[in-house]
C-alpha cells in the first residue's frame, strides 16, 4: 500500500451463503480486490442488528460493506430484506450523527458473483477513500494522541 | 402499552449541553416492546450519542443500563449506583419513567429521551396504532368494543359525521373511520340497536380536564 495514500478500513459483514462464497470464488479465480476490507461472515444478513454498524463506525470503520443474497434467494426467506431495512435505519442515524450515510452500504450477490463482488468491493473503497478518513476516528486519535503530548509538555515544564 | 418514539440525536445532543457523564436508562417494559427504549435502544442511541458529541468537541463519557421498570421504586433502586456516578440521566422510558426517576433524584438533571406518544397496540410488525385515551371513564361498552373517543379523529359519541368517503376518516384519510367500525362489529355482533341510542354528552371529569388523576386503593394501603 502507498503510504501517500488514504486506505480506508472498511468492516464488511458478508452472508454465509453468498457473499462469502464469492469472495472464496474469487480467490479460487484470482481475482483481486483490495485488502482495505475485513470480512466478517455472518450466517445470514439477518442477523445483523442496526447497532453492529453503529458499534462498527464508533469504534474506527471508515466504511461498513454489507452483502446479502439477491432479493427473493435469501436462504432464511427474507433475511436480506430484513438487513436492507435496518441498513437503511442506520444510514439515517448515521446522517443524524453527522457522518455521511454513503459509508454504509448494502449490496445483493449470489455465490457465483467473484468478479461482480470484486468490483463492488473496489468501488466501495474508492468511495470511502473519495470521502476521506472517518471524522469520529480522527477525533478520536487526536484525542488520544493529545493526552501523551500534554504529558510530556507538563514533564518538560 | 404505551408507544413511545426516539428523538432525534441533535435532538439529544442539544438537551445534553453542558454535561459530561450521561446514563442512557432504559425500561424493559412498554417502551422495550414498542422499539423505543429497550435495551438495544440503549445500545443504539448511546452509541450515536457517542460519536455525534465526539464530532462535535465535545465528547460524552456515556453509560449504559436497561432496568426492568421505570415507574417503580423497586426497580429504579436497581439503577442506583449507576444514576449517582454519572451527572445526568437520559431515561428512556414513558414520561411516567422519566418523573418516577426525576422525583426520587432531586439534586440529578433527568431528562426525556423518547416521545411518549399513545396507548397503543401493535397492529402488525413495525406499526402500532393508538387505540386508548385514558378518558378516565370508559364507553367501549356502548360502541361494540371501538373506541370512538380515540379512533374517531372528532371524538363523536353520536357519529358517523358524514364526511367519511368510502371506509375512510375524512381528516385522517389514512385511518379507517371509527363508525364504519363500529357500524360493522355492532352488527357482527348483533347489537346494531345500540346505534341508534343518543348518547349524552360525556362526563369529561375522568379525563384529564379535571386535573391530574389520581387513584387510592384504601383495600391495597398499609
Amino acid at each position: 500500500m502507498n503510504p501517500e495514500v488514504f486506505e480506508p478500513k472498511i468492516l464488511a459483514f458478508f452472508c454465509h451463503y453468498c457473499a462469502y462464497s464469492s469472495a472464496d470464488l474469487a480467490g479460487t479465480m484470482r481475482i483481486q480486490y483490495p485488502p482495505n476490507v475485513r470480512i466478517i461472515r455472518t450466517p445470514c444478513t439477518g442477523r445483523l442488528e442496526v447497532e453492529y454498524f453503529l458499534k462498527a463506525f464508533e469504534n474506527g470503520a471508515d466504511g461498513v460493506l454489507v452483502a446479502g443474497c439477491l432479493e427473493g434467494g435469501c436462504h432464511f426467506i427474507e433475511g436480506n430484506l430484513c438487513a436492507k431495512r435496518r441498513v437503511n435505519m442506520a444510514r439515517d442515524i448515521l446522517s443524524e450523527v453527522g457522518l455521511e450515510k454513503e459509508r454504509l452500504r448494502m449490496v445483493n450477490v449470489s455465490a457465483a458473483m467473484g468478479r461482480p463482488l470484486a468490483d463492488i468491493i473496489i468501488d466501495m473503497v474508492e468511495t470511502v477513500r473519495k470521502l476521506g478518513p472517518s471524522p469520529i476516528e480522527q477525533k478520536s486519535a487526536r484525542t488520544n494522541s493529545s493526552n501523551p503530548t500534554s504529558e510530556k509538555s507538563e514533564m518538560l515544564s | 402499552m404505551i408507544v413511545a418514539q426516539r428523538k432525534s440525536i441533535p435532538e439529544l445532543i442539544e438537551i445534553l449541553d453542558g454535561h459530561k457523564k450521561v446514563l442512557v436508562l432504559g425500561c424493559g417494559t412498554c417502551v422495550t416492546v414498542c422499539l423505543a427504549g429497550g435495551e438495544r435502544e440503549v445500545c443504539i442511541i448511546a452509541s450515536a450519542l457517542r460519536m455525534a458529541s465526539r464530532l462535535r468537541g465535545n465528547e460524552l463519557e456515556v453509560e449504559e443500563l436497561t432496568i426492568e421498570r421505570q415507574c417503580d421504586n423497586a426497580f429504579i433502586e436497581t439503577a442506583a449506583e449507576a444514576i449517582e456516578r454519572n451527572d445526568v440521566v437520559l431515561s428512556l422510558g414513558c414520561g411516567a419513567g422519566v418523573q418516577a426517576i426525576a422525583e426520587r433524584y432531586s439534586t440529578k438533571p433527568v431528562y426525556a429521551g423518547l416521545d411518549t406518544t399513545f396507548i397503543g397496540i401493535l397492529e402488525e410488525r413495525g406499526i402500532w396504532t393508538e387505540k386508548c385515551s385514558a378518558c378516565g371513564l370508559c364507553v367501549l361498552h356502548d360502541f361494540g368494543g371501538i373506541c370512538p373517543v380515540t379512533q374517531c379523529a372528532k371524538r363523536l359519541l353520536n357519529g358517523p359525521c358524514g364526511g367519511s368517503r368510502e371506509d375512510r376518516c375524512e381528516v385522517r384519510p389514512d385511518r379507517p373511520c371509527a363508525w364504519q367500525l363500529i357500524y360493522q362489529r355492532l352488527k357482527d355482533i348483533g347489537q346494531l340497536d345500540k346505534i341508534k341510542k343518543i348518547k349524552e354528552p360525556k362526563n369529561w371529569n375522568p379525563a384529564l380536564d379535571g386535573g391530574p388523576r389520581i387513584i387510592v386503593r384504601e383495600d391495597h394501603r398499609i
